[in-house]
Formats: structure tokens, C-alpha cells, sequence
């Protein structure tokens, strides 16, 4: 992973040179470890700024809705999910981009590390390929990578990206045998007062900060539904129903457009996971109509178009 | 939709969608009795309501 690093500056370097692209969007290290910032770099002096390594989790599409200018991007799979998605609800044009594809082996989950390490502080983090070594004032522990990925890398079947015009390393093997929705399916087993109650203890923690939808390449609504007054759609309280009403619409909004990259999970302080409400959705998509979001630019989402075979069941 | 409220744990049979014309009366009062007996049969839900009016 980290080897991306050189070959991105590369890159960056030589397409602002060449004014193939007026500002390139990437990674650039974060001030502490395991907290990697977005970057955009419009000065081809500057590219060495740009970085990758395993904690590159937060979605750079946030930043392409409504730009006029031609931009360069890193995407991974489900990055480059997210720009297809873009693309398709005219929030950018194709040739107004250049992906600068990199096969992912997936992102760590920061909190799990800090779980492993009983939430001491960590000075330091070195990641060799399939294991890395966290460094504190008074310990150091080598972890293997594969144990501590984010819950949405561990049962991703799209590492690779689905579109770019660049591909910085060798395309890899995509995962097979994982089951994506199991914890959905346990949910769904359960009755209707179970499910209440997972979904309170889900929610209770949730200050309503809003970071997921900040964090979300989906969101970029001019005026949130949560923040309009008039009408105001959802009380602004900390009360449970209202919070649940949040994270409903929240992911209601996503239906069909979720590219499960976990940038929302990622961001959220309290450490909640919200994307048991997205996945439903996603699950929902993909019996129903098939659908997995973002893997092409020649169908239109399946809430976006009518078919007289449509699922229809619900409906008396 | 249906199906994401029922997932966060609102009963099946709470909520129905329907499709009626103008012109479909005898339609119209079948799926209200339908909705009417099958909420009733629930009782009244507690899950989703807020307690307290916080905002007037």
C-alpha cells in the first residue's frame, strides 16, 4: 500500500505540469497518526505533500460536486464507486476528471487499534504490507493487518476501481466467500421489539454532530434536510425518536447510491454504526432490482427509472 | 421504505401503500377497513413517537 505514495506524487507532479488537470485531490498525512486529511494540490511544486498508506478511509468525492475546473483524483474501489455515482446524477462531467486508480487492500479500522492497545496514546504507526507495528510512549506491538480492517473492507468485493483513466499498481484479487450482509440478515431474524431495541442502543450514543453526513460523498444537498426550518422535517433534539428520524432520512437518502465505503463510521465520534441502516438498503437493492451502486455509467439507479417489472409487492 | 421501517423495527401490517383512482370507491373503503383492523389488531404503537412536545 504505501509503495502508492511515490507513484501518486508522481503522477500529481506530471499531470499539473503537463495542465492536464488545474488541481489534483488526494491524501495528505494527518497531523496524528492514523488520521489521514484530504488534499488538493493545485501547485505541481507542492505534490510531495500527497500521501497513502492504511488509513485512507474518508471518500475524496465529497470534494468534485460542482466543479467547474478539471481535477485529478485518487480513487480506490469505492471511491471510484462514488465518482460513478457523480457522474451519474450530473454532479460532475466525465472529461472534467482523471481518476489515478489504485487497487485497495483495504483501510484499518483506527478504533480497533486503539482497542488493541487499550486506548493509549500512539506516537507512531509503521505499516509493512500485511502487518504493522504501533509505537507509544512506553510500548510497541505488531498487529497483522488483516485482523484490524474496517468492517466495510472486510467483506468488500470491489477493491478495485471501476473506472480510470490511470491505474497506479496491479489490479488485485477481489474477495470471494464473504457474506456482506450477515449482520443484517441477524437483524432481520429478529421481531419487531428486538429490533427496537438494537436500533436505540444503536443510536443512543448519537450526539447528532452530523459528521457522517459531512463525511458522506452522497450528501451534498445545498441545505440538509436536518438543518431547514422551514418546514423543519426533524426535531433537532437529542431525543431518541428524533435521532432515529435522522439516521432513517439519513439513510433513506442514500437508498441505491451507498457505495458502503464507511466514511460515515469513520467519522463518527461515539463510534456508531450507522451503516446497519445503509446496508439494509443496499441488501434491499440488490434483490430487488439487482443493483449494486456506482459499477457502471450506462444504468440509471433503479429509484431513478420505471420498470412495469418493478418490485411491486408492497404495494395493495 | 416499507421495508427499511419494518427492519428498524416498525410492526409489519403499521404501515401500508396502496394505489387507488378516484373512481375506485368500493377499493378505497376495502383497504381502509383492511388498515383500520390490522392497526387496531397492533394496539397503539410506542415506537417512533415522541413522548414529550419539545418543539411547539
Amino acid at each position: 500500500m504505501l509503495k502508492y505514495t511515490e507513484k501518486i506524487q508522481e503522477t500529481a507532479k506530471r499531470l499539473l505540469q503537463e495542465k492536464r488537470v488545474d488541481a489534483f485531490i488526494g491524501y495528505g498525512k494527518g497531523s496524528v497518526p492514523m488520521m489521514n486529511q484530504p488534499l488538493l494540490v493545485s501547485d505541481p511544486g507542492r505534490v510531495d505533500r500527497l500521501y497513502w498508506d492504511n488509513f485512507c478511509g474518508l471518500n475524496l468525492c465529497n470534494y468534485l460536486t460542482k466543479r467547474t475546473d478539471k481535477v485529478g483524483i485518487v480513487a480506490n474501489g469505492c471511491n471510484s464507486r462514488n465518482i460513478v455515482t457523480h457522474i451519474i446524477e450530473n454532479q460532475i462531467k466525465r472529461d472534467q476528471l482523471y481518476i489515478v486508480g489504485i487497487p485497495c487492500e483495504g483501510m484499518i479500522d483506527h478504533r480497533a487499534v486503539m482497542r488493541a492497545v487499550k486506548q493509549k496514546e500512539i506516537l507512531d504507526i509503521q505499516q509493512n504490507g500485511k502487518t504493522f507495528v504501533v509505537k507509544g510512549a512506553d510500548f510497541e506491538e505488531t498487529f497483522e493487518k488483516e485482523k484490524f480492517l474496517q468492517s466495510n473492507c472486510a467483506v468488500c468485493i470491489h477493491r478495485n476501481p471501476v473506472i480510470y483513466d490511470e491505474l497506479l499498481g496491479d489490479l488485485v484479487e477481489e474477495q470471494t466467500g464473504v457474506s456482506p450482509y450477515q449482520d443484517v440478515e441477524k437483524v432481520e431474524a429478529m421481531d419487531p421489539e428486538k429490533k427496537q431495541g438494537f436500533f436505540t442502543r444503536l443510536i443512543s450514543r448519537c450526539i447528532r454532530c452530523y459528521a457522517c453526513r459531512n463525511a458522506c460523498p452522497l450528501c451534498y444537498c445545498p441545505t440538509c434536510f436536518v438543518d431547514e426550518s422551514r418546514p423543519q422535517w426533524v426535531g433537532k433534539s437529542s431525543d431518541p425518536t428524533d435521532t432515529l428520524t435522522f439516521h432513517f432520512l439519513r439513510a433513506y437518502h442514500c437508498a441505491g447510491r451507498c457505495t458502503d465505503c464507511g466514511a460515515c463510521e469513520r467519522v463518527c465520534p461515539m463510534g456508531i454504526s450507522m451503516r446497519q441502516f445503509t446496508k439494509k438498503l443496499n441488501k434491499d437493492c440488490q434483490e430487488l432490482f439487482s443493483w449494486e451502486a456506482g459499477l457502471t455509467l450506462d444504468q440509471r439507479p433503479p429509484l431513478d427509472v420505471y420498470r412495469p417489472d418493478d418490485y411491486n409487492d408492497f404495494i395493495k | 421504505m416499507k421495508g427499511l421501517l419494518e427492519h428498524v423495527g416498525v410492526e409489519p401490517g403499521r404501515l401500508h401503500f396502496s394505489w387507488i383512482s378516484s373512481a375506485e370507491a368500493t377499493k378505497f373503503v376495502d383497504v381502509a377497513n383492511t388498515v383500520a383492523k390490522e392497526v387496531k389488531a397492533l394496539g397503539p404503537a410506542r415506537y417512533f413517537i415522541k413522548k414529550r412536545a419539545e418543539v411547539a
